[in-house]
């Protein structure tokens, strides 16, 4: 018997922070304009010993304005579709959910679009009008997943195939809409191409990172007080009541919270799909199943995956890009198709 | 020091109950219906009985008969439409899951596993309900997991993949992780099913000597009329929903009562044990 310890738990994660690290270093080495580790090595120690005045000027034009924050934003997304997604997976138990696959991204998307053309006809301040495309595709998140899921229900089961077959269905038709939307009404709305496939490039407000990372914080700690929860969830809904799991608290939180952390991401980056389904899938692998551990290691695991896969996007075709949601979905649906596979067999 | 021995009082009064009845089934009802407003599509009539620690109780009947059912009301998962359980003179329903799982452990037909556990992570699961929410397992909640392996004959199993050991195997575990819950109830739903012979009977021998040393309260449905002669204290008899006869199998096992419920022709005798010894009469 190996129970998990807090110090397993503590390694497990020390290992990923540091292959982040690694990662969040490559990223800002390489892109369009190549920057050598000695220069990088040496704006840090500028930047530590407080010499401002001293940094080179590609130092605050290309990486602190336009690296960095591409870079933090990837580690927040990351994170968050990846915990969205396991705990999709915990609570409809079935091992190919994923925001993306089950349509939820999409509605979130939508949700955005509606709130972006809501927005001008609100005489709402400037503060509370940056909230509304958040919160827009946290409703639009909310709803699809609960439509999935009593799609999915049969004789009051979820269904695996008939809860994948609702997802796509639900996507192709939100994803009309959308389309339908983008090609009647132009103005202030992002390109097609961003709301459907997702990407990293659009600059953001200073207090934009604050309010994404604090809410990724709260709805991924929400989730992680019901961690130990959904391990036994995982057996069933009546097993896990018989064992002392207060199945409807839990369902609902995990409810809220996952669609909190889908509407975030996608209404800063879009739609990106998979990482919520790869990455749970490989920690899963590594460190084994336990919800203590996945969470936050499947949290760690997505921002390490987004960030890399958003630095091939900007630099295999360099001087221009392509969408990190196709570099996802390229790594991504050949591995959806093996896991479908494995488990129909 | 009128609050201690009020308090001291108050424990000894409910160790006394606790060595007297310990599950008390009062007129408990129910209906199901797929919709309100149509006539339900089964219902239980009001049933009643009662058991101390360390007996074995017998759900006996036919398919279809309420057997699941009324170990389900029994467990407090379900609502009773009339009546009440009680444990320990508390309202199984009216207990919150936490509360509920530390007192009864239910061992369902199957258990379906998502990803891959090893039995040792599957028993630890018992131990849920005594936890807080986020904290690791103490050394004592895995002492009481190797415990309740070994009670049950399998700490060899321990690091075995749950879904690489034989059903024999897998059923002993599921027990292991329902012992780990310590409770004072132990419900199955027909354990036996997809056991063979050896296994059923190495089961039930486990059973019947758990209950007698760890003074478990244990609840078993099944159809299996000779295994329930073999190892209950009391059978209660259940035909459509309605419970015939509660009591010691001597007074259960009639032929023509038999034959009725079941709708076969057989013949019961007394065995080598003393209890009943039931034989299906085919093709006469």
């Amino acid at each position: 018997m190996r129970p998990l310890t807090l110090r397993r738990l503590f390694l497990q994660c020390s290992i990923l922070v540091l292959i982040l690290f690694v990662v969040v270093v490559i990223a800002v080495k390489f892109g369009a304009v190549p920057v050598s580790l000695y220069a990088l090595g040496r704006d840090l120690w500028h930047v530590l010993l407080g010499q401002r005045a001293d940094l080179s000027s590609d130092y605050v034009l290309i990486i602190k304005n336009i690296r960095l924050p591409r870079i933090l934003l990837g580690i927040i997304v990351g994170a968050s579709l990846s915990v969205a997604g396991t705990s999709f997976q915990a609570l409809l138990r079935n091992p190919l959910a994923d925001p993306y696959v089950l349509g939820v991204s999409m509605g979130a998307s939508l949700g955005s679009i509606l709130a972006l053309i809501a927005e001008p006809h609100l005489s709402i301040s400037p503060a509370l009008a940056s909230l509304l495309t958040p919160l827009g595709a946290f409703l639009g998140a909310g709803a699809t997943i609960a439509a999935v899921y009593f799609l999915g229900r049969r004789e009051g089961q979820i269904d695996s195939a008939t809860l994948l077959l609702g997802g796509v269905i639900i996507s192709s038709f939100l994803s009309a809409i959308i389309m339908f939307l983008m090609n009647t009404l132009s103005g202030n709305l992002r390109g097609l191409s961003f709301w459907l496939m997702g990407d990293l490039s659009t600059p953001l407000q200073k207090s934009a990172y604050w309010f994404l990372g604090i809410g990724f914080l709260l709805a991924a700690g929400a989730i992680y007080t019901t961690a130990a929860d959904l391990n036994l969830l995982l057996s069933g809904e009546k097993e896990a009541m018989h064992l002392g799991v207060d199945v409807p608290r839990v369902r609902l939180v995990v409810y809220i919270a996952a669609s909190l952390l889908t509407g975030l991401a996608v209404s800063v980056s879009g739609a990106i799909g998979y990482v919520g389904l790869i990455v749970p899938h490989a920690i899963r692998f590594i460190f084994g199943s336990d919800h203590r551990t996945l969470l936050p290691t499947a949290a760690l695991g997505g921002a390490i995956a987004l960030v890399f896969a958003d630095t091939l996007a900007r630099t295999i075709v360099a001087p221009t890009e392509v969408s990190v949601g196709a570099v996802t979905a390229l790594v991504g649906a050949p591995l959806f198709i093996y896991l479908l596979r494995r488990r129909l067999s | 020091m009128s609050a201690g021995s009020a308090h001291a009082r108050h424990l000894a009064e409910a160790g006394r109950l606790a060595n007297e009845i310990r599950l008390s089934v009062e007129q408990v009802s129910y209906a199901y219906s797929a919709n309100p407003a149509q006539a339900p599509l089964f219902t239980l009539e009001a049933t009643s009985l009662q058991a101390r620690p360390g007996e074995i109780v017998a759900i006996l009947g036919p398919n279809a008969s309420g057997k699941s059912t009324l170990l389900h009301l029994i467990s407090g998962a379900l609502a009773p439409l009339s009546g009440r359980v009680l444990l320990n003179g508390f309202v199984t329903q009216s207990l919150t899951p936490r509360t509920r799982a530390q007192r009864i452990a239910v061992v369902q037909q199957e258990s379906a596993l998502l990803f891959p556990a090893r039995a040792w992570e599957f028993v630890l699961q018992g131990r849920h309900s005594h936890r807080r929410s986020l904290r690791f397992e103490s050394e004592d909640d895995v002492l009481i997991a190797k415990n309740a392996l070994a009670q049950v004959g399998a700490a060899d199993l321990s690091d075995r993949w749950m879904n690489q050991i034989s059903g024999g195997e897998k059923q002993r575990v599921i027990l292991a992780r329902a012992l780990a819950q310590q409770p004072l109830l132990l419900l199955l739903d027909e354990p036996t099913l997809h056991l063979d012979i050896a296994a059923q009977i190495g089961l039930l021998d486990a059973l019947r000597r758990l209950a007698a040393e760890n003074r478990y309260t244990v609840v078993v449905v099944t159809h299996e009329l000779n295994l329930a002669a073999e190892y209950a204290d009391q059978v209660v008899l259940m035909q459509r929903g309605r419970c015939l006869r509660v009591g010691p199998p001597a007074s259960i096992y009639q032929r023509e009562l038999l034959e009725q419920v079941f709708q076969t022709p057989l013949s019961v005798e007394l065995g080598s044990s003393g209890r009943p010894r039931v034989t299906v009469l085919s093709g006469t």
